[in-house]
C-alpha cells in the first residue's frame, strides 16, 4: 500500500480524483450501501460514462460529487478531489462556493428540475449572479448569449418564457445552458436524454459534444444506455451493486470486454448495426438490493460463469485489478477463462 | 354481477383462424381531441388531430410494430384498437366484424380476444389487491369457470410468465420492475387472447431485464399464437420483435413496410432520419457514419403543417411537399410509403407516386 501511495504523490494531480468514495444510508430496514468503495479519476477534456442499471449507485455517485447529500441522512465517506479542493471534507458553504462555478450538473427531467414559477431567464440570471458580481442587466445579456449558444431560436424573446411554455428538448437546452453559464470545469450529465425523443436525443448529444471541446470541460455522463456512451464517453466505468466492475477505454469495454456484467448488458441490447438476432441473450434474475448485497462478488448470484471458481464468488468480494493499461476488472476468473469465455461463447453470439 | 355463469372452460389456445389470416384490419382511423373555450357555454375552437387516417392490416400470429415520436399518435392508434377510446372516423375491423362503435356491452366479450399490456409496471397494478387477485380478475369479470379452480389457473400463468407460483398471496409492491410487468402479461393472457396491443412493454424496465421480457413475449407468441400490436419509440426494440412495422409521424402512418425491407432501405425521409438518430453501441463507427439530425421539434397536432406534414422539417422538401399530400404507395412488395421523393426506392418511384397523387 506505502509503494502504491509514494507512486500516487509523484504523478501529476489529475483534475477529478475519486479514492474509496462510500454512500451509505441508514433507514430503518438496515443500511443501504448505495456507493460502496468507488475510486476513479478525470482529466479536463475528457469523458467518463458511467454505465448501470437502477440501483447501482450511478446516481447518487453524481450526486456526491456535487457534495448534494444531506449529512443528517447520508454517510459520506472517501475524498473527492477536484482541482485540488477535496469535496467530502468540506463544509456546506465552501461546495456551495464551488458548485455551479466549479461543476455543475444536467439532471434528467428539466421540467421537474426547473422552477415553474420564473422564467427560463430568471433562473439562470440567479445562477449566474449568484458567482459574479455582475448588475442584472450584463446577467441577463449572458443568460440570453447561453440561449443562443445552446440553439434557443429568438432568445431575447424566448428568456422570459416560463418552463412550460418550452417542448421537452429546448427545457433540457435550457437546463443545459443554465448548467453551463459559470463556465464549470466539471459537467455531470446524469440521465440527460432518457426523457427526450430519438431525434432530439442526437441534437442534444452533439450540442454536449461541441460544448465540451469549445470549454475544454471534463464531463461525466450517466446512463443506461450503452448507444449513448459509446458515441460520447472517452472512458466507460460500469457499475454494478454500489461498486465499479469494469473500468476502460470506451474501445476496450466494446471490444474486448472481461466481465459476465458487461458481456450480460452488451447481450441484453438489441442492436440495429448487426444483422437481426433471433433471441437476446438477457441476464437472468435481477439487480441485488442494496440492502443485502451478496457477501461475494455482487452479480455472482446473476453470473452465468460463477461456478467456475469453486464458490469464491460468494464468499470473496473480487477486487478491482487492472489487467493491461488502463483497464481494470474485479472479477474471479481467471484472465484466460475470461478471454475464452469471450471469443468462443459470448462474442459469437452478439 | 346479473349475468349467469359462463360455462366456458379455459381450454386450450383457441385457434386465431389459421396463420396468416387478417386478424385486424383498420382503416382511415381518426381521432380528433376538442379544444374548447369557456366554462358554462363551450363551444369548440380547435380539434388536437391525434390520429388523422391510418390503415394497416395485421395478420394471425404476427406483430405490428408501431414506432414514432412522442405525440404521433402511436398510443391513441393503440387505444382504439382496444375501444378504450372512441373513434372520430374510420373502421376497425377484427375477426371480420367491425366493432368500430359498438357498444360497451357488446364490447365486453369481445375484450377476452383483445387485451393490452401497459407501459409503466407501477401504476398499472392495484396496490391493494394480491397478485392471486389481480391475476384472477379477468376470470371474474367474464365469469369464465376454470378446470381446476381460479387459484390453480392463476399459479399456471405465474410459472407461464416465469414467476414463483407460490407468491400468489403477495402484493405488487413485493416485486421489482420486471416481475411486476410479468404480473401485468400473466393478466393480460388469463383469458388466452388472440390480439394483444402493447405499448411500451419494456420502456420503463433496464436493459437487463428489457431482454428477458422481449424475450418472453415472443416465447409466448409461440405458445399461444398471439397477435401482437407493439408500439415502441425504441427502434431497436421493434426491429428485434416485429413482423411488420409502421412509421407513423403527427397522426399519420407514413411509411409501413415489413420489417427487413424497412430498416435494411428505409424510404421516407423521417424513418432515414430516426434511424441515423439511434446511437451505435460501437465506438468505432463514431464519426464515421452520416447522420441527418433534424431541426427543431415536431410540430403541435393543434396546426399541423398542411399537405406533407414532414415537410417543414424535411432536408428533401419541395414546393410540392406543402401543397399535395402523398398518398400511400406501395413502392416495394410488401413495403409502402407516403412521400413525394422517397429514399432507397426504385427508379420509377417519383412518377408513380405523382401519378398516385393525381399530380403527374
Amino acid at each position: 500500500m506505502t509503494d502504491e501511495d509514494a507512486t500516487a504523490v509523484q504523478a501529476p494531480k489529475p483534475f477529478l480524483e475519486v479514492r474509496d468514495l462510500r454512500i451509505h444510508f441508514p433507514t430503518d430496514d438496515g443500511l443501504v450501501r448505495s456507493v460502496d468503495g468507488l475510486s476513479f479519476s478525470l482529466e479536463r477534456g475528457r469523458t467518463l460514462g458511467i454505465v448501470g442499471e437502477s440501483g447501482s449507485g450511478k446516481s447518487v455517485t453524481s450526486l456526491g460529487l456535487l457534495g448534494l447529500h444531506n449529512r443528517k441522512n447520508a454517510r459520506v465517506s472517501g475524498e473527492i478531489w477536484l482541482d485540488g479542493q477535496e469535496i467530502v471534507g468540506s463544509s456546506a458553504d465552501q461546495v456551495r462556493r464551488m458548485r455551479g462555478r466549479k461543476m455543475s450538473m444536467i439532471f434528467q427531467d428539466p421540467l421537474s428540475s426547473m422552477h415553474p414559477f420564473y422564467t427560463i431567464g430568471a433562473q439562470i440570471i440567479e445562477a449566474y449572479r449568484l458567482h459574479n458580481d455582475v448588475s442584472k442587466q450584463v446577467a441577463r445579456k449572458h443568460a440570453i448569449d447561453m440561449l443562443d449558444r445552446v440553439g434557443i431560436p429568438q432568445p431575447d424573446r424566448r428568456v422570459d418564457d416560463y418552463p412550460h411554455q418550452f417542448s421537452g428538448g429546448m427545457r433540457q437546452r435550457a437546463m443545459i445552458a443554465m448548467a453551463l453559464s459559470c463556465d464549470p470545469e466539471l459537467l455531470i450529465a446524469d440521465e440527460p436524454t432518457t426523457a427526450l425523443d430519438v431525434t432530439v436525443q442526437a441534437q442534444i448529444l452533439d450540442l454536449i459534444r461541441d460544448l465540451q471541446q469549445e470549454f475544454n470541460s471534463a464531463v461525466i455522463i450517466i446512463t443506461h444506455d450503452l448507444g449513448v456512451v459509446a458515441e460520447l464517453s472517452d472512458d466507460i466505468l460500469v457499475m454494478y451493486g454500489g461498486r465499479c466492475v469494469e473500468y476502460g477505454d470506451v474501445e476496450e469495454i466494446f471490444h474486448s470486454p472481461e466481465h459476465p456484467y458487461t458481456w450480460g448488458l452488451l447481450g441484453s441490447m438489441p442492436r440495429l448495426d448487426r444483422d437481426r438476432s433471433e433471441r437476446l441473450l438477457p441476464i437472468k434474475g435481477s439487480p441485488p438490493s442494496l440492502i443485502n448485497v451478496p457477501q461475494g462478488c455482487a452479480f455472482s448470484p446473476r453470473c452465468a460463469y460463477a461456478e467456475l471458481n469453486q464458490g469464491r464468488s460468494e464468499t470473496e468480494r473480487p477486487e478491482l485489478r487492472e489487467i493491461s493499461p488502463g483497464h481494470r476488472v474485479a472479477c474471479h476468473l481467471d484472465r484466460e477463462d475470461r478471454r475464452r469465455l469471450w471469443d468462443e461463447e459470448v462474442r459469437p453470439k452478439l | 354481477m346479473v349475468t349467469t355463469p359462463d360455462t366456458t372452460v379455459v381450454e386450450e389456445p383457441r385457434p386465431a383462424g389459421p396463420e396468416g389470416e387478417v386478424l385486424l384490419e383498420v382503416s382511415g382511423l381518426r381521432k380528433h381531441f376538442p379544444v374548447t373555450r369557456g366554462a358554462v357555454v363551450k363551444r369548440q375552437v380547435g380539434a388536437v388531430k391525434a390520429v388523422d387516417g391510418v390503415d394497416f392490416t395485421v395478420r394471425a400470429g404476427r406483430t405490428l410494430g408501431l414506432v414514432g415520436e412522442s405525440g404521433c399518435g402511436k398510443t391513441t392508434t393503440g387505444r382504439m384498437i382496444t375501444r378504450l377510446l372512441e373513434p372520430t372516423d374510420g373502421r376497425i375491423v377484427f375477426e371480420g366484424r367491425d366493432i368500430t362503435h359498438v357498444s360497451q356491452g357488446t364490447m365486453r366479450p369481445l375484450r377476452r380476444d383483445i387485451q393490452m399490456i401497459f407501459q409503466d409496471p407501477y401504476s398499472s397494478l392495484n396496490p391493494r389487491k394480491t397478485v392471486g387477485s389481480i391475476v384472477g380478475a379477468p376470470f371474474r369479470l367474464q365469469n369464465v369457470a376454470t378446470e381446476a379452480g381460479v387459484k390453480k389457473a392463476v399459479q399456471d400463468l405465474l410459472d407461464v410468465v416465469g414467476l414463483n407460483p407460490e407468491h400468489y398471496n403477495r402484493y405488487p409492491h413485493e416485486f421489482s420492475g420486471g416481475q411486476r410487468q410479468r404480473i401485468g402479461i400473466a393478466r393480460t393472457l388469463a383469458l388466452r387472447p388472440k390480439l394483444i396491443v402493447a405499448d411500451e412493454p419494456v420502456s420503463a424496465l433496464d436493459v437487463s431485464i428489457q431482454a428477458q421480457v422481449v424475450n418472453l413475449l415472443e416465447d409466448l407468441q409461440d405458445e399461444f399464437h398471439l397477435t401482437y400490436v407493439v408500439i415502441a419509440h425504441d427502434l431497436s426494440v421493434v426491429r428485434h420483435i416485429s413482423d411488420q412495422v409502421g412509421v407513423m409521424y403527427l397522426g399519420k402512418m407514413v411509411e409501413l413496410g415489413d420489417n427487413e425491407s424497412l430498416y435494411d432501405g428505409p424510404m421516407h425521409p423521417y424513418t432515414v432520419a430516426l434511424l441515423s438518430a439511434v446511437p451505435v453501441p460501437d465506438p468505432s463507427v463514431r464519426g464515421g457514419r452520416e447522420r441527418i439530425r433534424l431541426q427543431g421539434d415536431v410540430p403541435s397536432p393543434l396546426n399541423p403543417p398542411p399537405a406533407c406534414r414532414f415537410h417543414t422539417r424535411c432536408w428533401k422538401a419541395q414546393e410540392v411537399c406543402g401543397q399535395v399530400e402523398p398518398p400511400m404507395v406501395e413502392l416495394k412488395p410488401g413495403h409502402q410509403v407516403a412521400c413525394h421523393f422517397p429514399e432507397n426506392a426504385p427508379p420509377d418511384a417519383e412518377s408513380r407516386v405523382a401519378k398516385a397523387a393525381g399530380i403527374a
